[in-house]
């Protein structure tokens, strides 16, 4: 079937859109790149496997980065698929290029220069736009899902399709907008989309041909471990758990580790009784073969649209005087999570946001209890947080220096209203109405005990965005139209740029001509900046 | 065209298929949600065909499909709402050979409806689709449970409404002016909510926008500068000063001191203290301000 996909694919070549090329130098990703990110690259959806975003990189640090100055600003123009360019994609670099994705485009862009070399459109499609969060590299390409459900592999040196192959199908309501993630010869994508109670998967395929090396559903089948968290394997097999964020990978454990969405019908539970495994869960996979190897469910029978997508940061910490490899993930339902991460074994469960009333505390395994008095009701439900969540899939960040992870949270209610109390009901079976914001903040969570160390309160509002952290001293986040440095130890302002939107993507951070970098997307636009050069 | 052809000779052809087990019960037979107006508009499709399908479905197909499409619990293969033959449909070109021919091995049998009939199906199940796929065209269903008494001592007594309101000064009429679902909405929230759809994030921004909110500038020289507030951040804060002229000042951290009053806070800091009873009988009765 791969083969007629090709072929379909050359067929669409025609339709293809590639601008004029000024042919880069060939660059190669390898797999010691992505192991091992020299300075000067940013390879991966993360910046390297273990999803912290903590550079090491000190040029730009907390005595000098009041000097931080705009190098360039490009705009980007979108292709022929007629959709808005959006950046929520990190830059990746490669060999002084910059590669980075909207939804229905790809571009190359001159790091030093911000001047685009190529640009990839996709054709017009009818699928959703609600976000296209990157490439995968691998070798000499480039790979990216596309709105309409398939995945494209790009020539990294013109932007050229080298071949597409069907993911999903869109018509049933998948959106396709994770950014691939390549661990060894595999190319992990994942997918979205809850309206249609679409089985939920992740899958691998050969970066060489498209070929599905495996696909593991998220949700069990009959008589398989989970099943009896559901009443029937009808519900199982339709509740959706997608995978549109990336995970974070373990190379001494092989481990892929990543969050999975809420369980479907959305709102209205009375179809799926029990917790409802593998949703809202972390999942720890076999790269090589799919296999789930551990699991954990953040929030058991989820009702509020809380997807456990964020971020699944990998630390090297100490837990009561022992050293352990643990994984830590601030959660959508307002929880904070640490896991050892070599077995799954829960660490501690602690509230990121205050007044929340959804669950009736938290059992033996650090999970949330849910509350059947606080699932949408026909007349409505007050729940904190809203279906937004206290955070969302924007990436944190923790710092190895400050022993603190990144957050951005808000504390927004919402009533949530039961809209289908069908026996059989399908989609979102339920709406949710916000009811107020009491605003958001940045915390610094020590994550040995779960508890912010210090918070910085936005003062004209504000929740999750994007973090970065380096060895500079220096934690990066945007508010608002701004970028922001803070000193990470204690939420101090350092300094500042505004930009003509809100930063929308994931700032990156890297060496260029022995120069550090920082970049960032915001809507249509990329911006460098650097320390002023001393005048010769 | 791997998952395409697939899903086509697979998953959801097998979604037109029929189980011609007799009496099945359940699922669709309770039908709280057919598609609503909202999704007829949004989905342009053609009221009259609409109609008339909805007819011809609950007559020749309902009973294995069930009365909403959405098939049998636990008999995926009889769920029209997520059929490939549905969501791609057009104008009945995908759905009338099924339709008319049936799939007699597989229990479904063939049916005596007109070229115009399946057409007129085809339409009402391509809205019961297009409902299930687009949250914003839910409805709402009972908001009234409350009791009204209740709502009134619990306007009067601990949810100090009264404090800033009166049912007979700027609440007067308020239950002829808005849906009971609207009404919940706006008094929970004046500065957002009302009839909002999903993803309540967004209202950190609403509520930070209000036009309702005032700031009071304090200079280093003392002076002061007050009135309706434009912005906010860490870097920034702006207003419309006295005469209506727009003010910017840059803030240094406590530099100049900012206060923000905002008369509408109390509706944040309550949402902690409501319980979902109080809501609901709160809206009760406002309701029944006429």
């Amino acid at each position: 079937m791969k083969t007629m996909t090709k072929l379909s694919t050359s067929i669409a070549a025609a339709a293809l859109f590639v601008s004029l090329v000024p042919r880069p130098a060939s660059a190669q990703v390898t797999k010691e790149m992505l192991l091992h990110p020299p300075a000067d690259s940013w390879p991966t959806f993360f910046g390297d496997y273990s999803a912290r975003r903590f550079s090491p990189l000190k040029e730009i640090n907390s005595t000098n980065v009041q000097n931080l100055s705009l190098e360039w600003a490009t705009r980007f123009t979108p292709g022929p698929a007629g959709t808005g360019v959006n950046i929520k994609s990190p830059a990746l670099l490669v060999n002084g290029i910059l590669y980075f994705t909207s939804p229905n485009n790809g571009w190359a862009a001159d790091a030093r220069t911000g001047r685009e070399l190529w640009h990839y459109g996709y054709p017009p499609n009818t699928g959703n736009t609600n976000g296209n969060r990157g490439f995968g590299y691998y070798g000499n390409w480039l790979y990216m899902e596309t709105p309409d459900g398939n995945l494209v592999c790009l020539n990294a040196a013109d932007g050229k399709e080298r071949w597409k192959v069907r993911i999903t199908d869109a018509k049933l309501d998948y959106t396709t907008t994770a950014a691939p993630i390549v661990v060894g010869n595999h190319i992990i994508v994942g997918v979205g989309g809850d309206h249609l109670d679409n089985p939920g998967f992740i899958e691998s395929v050969d970066p060489e041909t498209g070929a599905t090396q495996w696909k593991t559903n998220t949700t069990p089948r009959k008589g398989e471990p989970g099943i009896e968290t559901w009443p029937d394997e009808y519900a199982a097999a339709h509740a959706t758990g997608q995978t549109w964020i990336p995970g974070s990978y373990d190379p001494e454990l092989n481990l892929y580790i990543f969050g999975t969405g809420n369980p479907n019908p959305v709102m209205a539970e009375q179809s799926r009784k029990g917790d409802n495994l593998y949703t809202c869960s972390i999942l720890a996979i076999n790269p090589d073969t799919g296999k789930i190897v551990w699991y954990y469910q953040a929030t058991p029978h989820d009702t509020h649209d809380w997807d456990s997508t964020e971020s699944v940061i990998m630390i090297d910490g100490v837990i009561n005087g022992k050293p352990r490899k643990l994984v830590a993930q601030a959660n959508r339902n307002g929880y904070f999570y640490v896991l050892d991460r070599t077995n799954g074994e829960h660490i501690l469960t602690q509230p990121m946001i205050e007044g929340m009333n959804w669950n009736l505390g938290l059992n033996a395994k650090g999970q949330p209890i849910p509350n059947p008095a606080k699932y949408p009701k026909p007349d409505g439900a007050l729940v904190l947080p809203a279906s937004g969540g206290a955070t969302s899939w924007v990436s944190a960040s923790f710092s190895p220096e400050t022993n603190l992870f990144y957050v951005g949270v808000s504390r927004t209610w919402s009533m949530y209203y039961q809209t289908d109390t069908d026996d059989h009901p399908e989609g979102y079976g339920g709406v949710d109405s916000s009811s107020g914001s009491e605003g958001g903040s940045l915390l610094a969570i020590d994550y040995r005990t779960g508890k912010a160390a210090w918070k910085h309160d936005w003062p004209g509002g504000g929740g999750a965005s994007h973090m970065l952290t380096t060895a500079g001293h220096l934690l990066f986040t945007g508010n608002g139209n701004n970028i922001i440095a803070f000193d990470p130890a204690n939420g101090k302002i350092l300094w500042h740029a505004g930009l003509m939107a809100g930063p929308s993507n994931g700032m990156t951070t890297y060496m260029l001509d022995g120069r550090q970098h920082l970049l960032v997307g915001a809507g249509d636009s990329l911006y460098s900046f650097a320390l002023n050069k001393p005048v010769r | 065209m791997r998952y395409l052809s697939t899903a086509l000779l697979g998953v959801s052809l097998s979604a037109v298929f029929c189980i011609t087990a007799a009496a099945q019960t359940g699922s669709g037979e309770k039908a709280a949600i057919a598609a609503t107006e909202a999704a007829l508009r949004a989905s342009k499709e053609d009221a009259a065909q609409v109609t008339r399908g909805a007819k011809l479905f609950a007559d020749n197909c309902a009973k294995c499909h069930g009365a909403t499409a959405k098939g049998m619990t636990g008999k995926d293969n009889t769920d029209l709402v997520r059929s490939l033959y549905v969501l791609e449909d057009e104008k009945g070109i995908l759905l009338t050979p099924p339709i008319k021919n049936g799939f007699p091995d597989k229990g479904m049998p063939s049916s005596n409806l007109t070229d115009a009939e399946i057409k007129d199906v085809a339409a009402w199940l391509r809205l019961q689709a297009y409902g299930a796929g687009h949250r914003v065209t839910y409805s709402f269903l009972d908001i009234l449970t409350g009791d009204p008494k209740k709502g009134e001592a619990y306007f009067n007594g601990p949810g100090k409404c009264g404090t800033c309101h009166s049912a007979t000064g700027d609440l007067k009429g308020i239950g002829n002016r808005y849906s009971p679902q609207q009404l919940q909405g706006h008094w929970l929230s004046p500065g957002g909510g009302r009839g909002g759809r999903g993803r309540g994030a967004a209202a950190a921004a609403t509520s930070v926008g209000r036009a309702t909110r005032t700031v009071t500038v304090t200079l280093p020289n003392g002076q002061t500068v007050s009135g309706p507030l434009d912005h906010i951040d860490d870097f920034n804060v702006a207003l419309h000063d006295s005469t209506g002229a727009y003010r910017s000042f840059t803030r240094n951290g406590d530099v100049p001191k900012v206060a923000i009053n905002d008369p509408l806070k109390v509706h944040v800091d309550m949402l902690k203290t409501y319980t979902d009873a109080d809501i609901h009988n709160v809206t009760a009765y406002l309701v029944t301000l006429k």
